[in-house]
């Protein structure tokens, strides 16, 4: 059931900037997709246009190929878990599950055989005469996922379906979703702010920022390769160094780094790196090859994080760099703090205004 | 590719109970009631005066209605109740209210739900003319109807051109009991329905529910204790309401008397068991409002969600 999200604007004022602007991005047919972004970006007000719930001041929605945008809610035939969990309260957790059904006006023995199912499905058996406010946050959200799953939706929209759950329970249940997707194959459009929870899950990662549409990519080329230095910066850790254009090269810190032709001087860069993906050497070590893309700079503080040690580095130009080393090359190293090294930013990516090499 | 029912025990879950059962919250109000208890002299002192002020601006009169009603004996009193005039009197006053709160939770509930569902230009306005009733006097409530539909009212000519009776008849006492009462219902379910926020309708509409569902089956349950505390203060009001109706009333004794008219009037010529007779019916009708009252609150606060959402 692939979805196709087609120049999608809403504005909520007509003061404000729009909450989405002009989003195009496709969701295939049997994987999680999921929309992530800082809150505010706009994803929750995509995924409640899908639903539904929300109109398109343009754009549309297209599900199967079939233009949606004029479908009411409650015909869409699509399943949504809520952050809230938005349990109805004064019904029991089988009356919950059952909803769905009954509008469906499905035969009793049937309702009772499929809300048997999805409580099995959920690990709830025996809490179904239980009121939601009887259960933990994180059965209170299995319930809402038996709830949009019972009428057997051909879509399941999730819109931050963990955020009101404690870590480890979170995880429990994202790895209960990530399961349950490999079972059944469903069209999952997933919510998230958690970039972690997106590259566990997700198919495609449509990254969003400021009500626009930043990237779309499958997780390792949304981590590898960021389009812009929002998505370096929001996915995984990155260091941001910023400078400018001279003599046809990025002048950052004492770097100097390929531009593409044609850049005027002066244009302002950003040059991003990965902590883990720069290569340090001790000072004076020799072996290390001065380049134009190595800097030289001094330990300033060291964190010891278990699977590697996180090192800051003050370049010599006044530049802080934080550098991830595995925890073997550390004692290979045998660093200490205020000592003297060298850095190898091969690796980092200059972005020129809109450009990108 | 939706089909749970095959794929469904495929997933064996991790899921171990490591989230806890929500304990109920006791409220440890304990330390800050010390903490402002202050001496002994002083509160006995203030709980006295609390108490003496009750027995005496509320009890005493309780009571001195019930005694005066039956001072001459309980034949008197039923004697009192069951004159012809008195009879009319609560015919008059039960046919009312019947009409005047079935209207008022249909119009409460429709506006409260305008209200908190919808933006929509005059919305501020309907907000401000469901109090209007509260904050106007009763007696000019009631001359609004007379000044309308009263013969010398702007559609008194036409009225009485097609033999149409409202004002000192039973429908100007319904209008302006109607008028009075109007603020009860949607000013109790309104904080309800906001306190409610929409998560829910949104959940039934996804489900697939059609409005009178979603308004049935999900709204209506959330604010049905605040539904039925506002039903009985309208019912309460409808049924003593005074300064109003006696201005569209007339005073046409078997007629257009109301329970509280009868009562000024039994009590004017003297009947002071009469009076207080059919006064005591009044005061029952208060009882009874603040027993359901506390009923619908008690159980508005031990509904089993516990207001956990």
């Amino acid at each position: 059931m692939n979805v196709r999200v087609e120049g999608l604007t809403k504005g909520f004022s007509t003061r404000a900037a729009p909450a989405v602007f002009q989003a195009d991005f496709e969701a295939p047919s049997g994987g999680i997709t999921t929309l992530l972004g800082p809150s505010g970006s706009g994803k929750t007000t995509i995924l409640r246009i899908i639903a539904g719930l929300e109109s398109a001041d343009a754009g549309r929605v297209l599900v199967a190929g079939e233009d949606i945008t004029s479908v009411p809610v409650r015909k869409r035939g699509f399943g949504f878990v809520f952050q809230s969990f938005a349990l109805f309260g004064h019904m029991t957790v089988r009356e919950n599950i059952a909803f769905g059904l009954r509008t469906q006006r499905m035969p009793r023995d049937q309702i009772d055989a499929r809300v048997a199912e999805l409580l099995k499905l959920v690990q709830l058996e025996g809490y179904g005469d239980r009121y939601p406010g009887q259960l933990s946050g994180g059965q209170r959200q299995r319930v809402g996922f038996a709830r949009a799953l019972a009428p057997r939706p051909r879509l399941l929209l999730l819109d931050e379906p963990f955020g009101a759950l404690d870590t480890r329970v979170r995880l429990e249940l994202r790895e209960w979703l990530r399961l349950l997707h490999e079972a059944t194959h469903l069209t999952t459009i997933l919510v998230t702010h958690d970039q972690e929870e997106a590259l566990d899950l997700s198919d495609r990662i449509v990254v969003m920022d400021a009500g626009r549409i930043q990237q779309v990519g499958s997780p390792n080329e949304i981590y590898q390769f960021p389009a812009t230095p929002f998505v370096a910066s929001f996915i995984g850790s990155a260091n941001v160094l910023r400078g400018r254009v001279s003599a046809g090269h990025a002048q950052v810190a004492s770097l100097s780094l390929d531009v593409p032709a044609n850049t005027p001087d002066g244009t302002a860069v950003r040059a991003i790196v990965r902590p883990h993906d720069i290569r340090i050497e001790r000072a004076g070590n020799g072996n290390c090859v001065r380049s134009r893309r190595t800097a030289a700079g001094r330990i300033s503080r060291m964190v010891n994080l278990g699977a590697h040690v996180k090192l800051d580095l003050a370049l010599t130009t006044g530049d802080t760099v934080t550098v991830h080393v595995a925890r073997r090359e550390y004692e290979g190293l045998g660093l200490v703090a205020g000592e003297s090294v060298l850095v190898d930013l091969e690796s980092a990516r200059v972005f020129v205004e809109d450009y990108v090499i | 590719m939706s089909d749970l029912a095959q794929a469904q025990p495929a997933p064996s879950l991790p899921l171990a109970e490591s989230d806890t059962l929500p304990t109920r919250r006791v409220k440890t109000r304990t330390g800050i009631r010390t903490a402002l208890r202050g001496s002994l002299s002083v509160r006995i002192s203030l709980i006295a005066l609390a108490l003496a002020f009750l027995a005496l601006v509320v009890l005493l009169p309780l009571a001195a209605v019930f005694a005066q009603a039956l001072e001459k004996g309980l034949g008197a009193y039923l004697r009192a109740i069951r004159q012809p005039e008195t009879m009319a009197a609560i015919r008059l006053t039960l046919v009312t209210a019947l009409l005047v709160v079935p209207l008022n939770t249909v119009f409460g509930v429709a506006a409260a739900w305008l209200i908190a569902k919808y933006r929509f230009p005059g919305r501020n306005l309907l907000i401000t003319l469901i109090d209007l009733p509260f904050s106007v006097s009763p007696v000019i409530s009631g001359l609004i109807f007379v000044l309308l539909f009263g013969s010398q009212g702007l559609c008194g000519q036409w009225l009485s051109d097609h033999d149409i009776k409202i004002v000192f008849a039973t429908p100007g006492i319904v209008l302006a009991t109607a008028f009075v009462t109007f603020p009860f219902v949607a000013r109790e379910v309104l904080p309800a329905l906001q306190a409610a926020g929409n998560a829910e309708e949104e959940a039934a509409l996804i489900l697939g529910a059609s409005g009178w569902r979603l308004f049935f089956r999900v709204t209506l349950p959330k604010i049905r204790w605040a539904l039925i505390y506002g039903i009985i203060l309208c019912n309460a009001r409808a049924m003593g309401e005074f300064g109003a109706v006696s201005v569209v009333s007339g005073h046409i004794r078997g007629v257009t008397n109301t329970v509280p008219l009868q009562v000024e009037i039994l009590y004017n010529e003297y009947d002071f068991v009469g009076a207080f007779a059919v006064a005591s019916l009044l005061t029952l009708v208060a009882l009874a409002t603040l027993v359901v009252k506390k009923v619908a609150e008690r159980f508005q606060s031990a509904r089993p969600e516990g207001g956990v959402r």
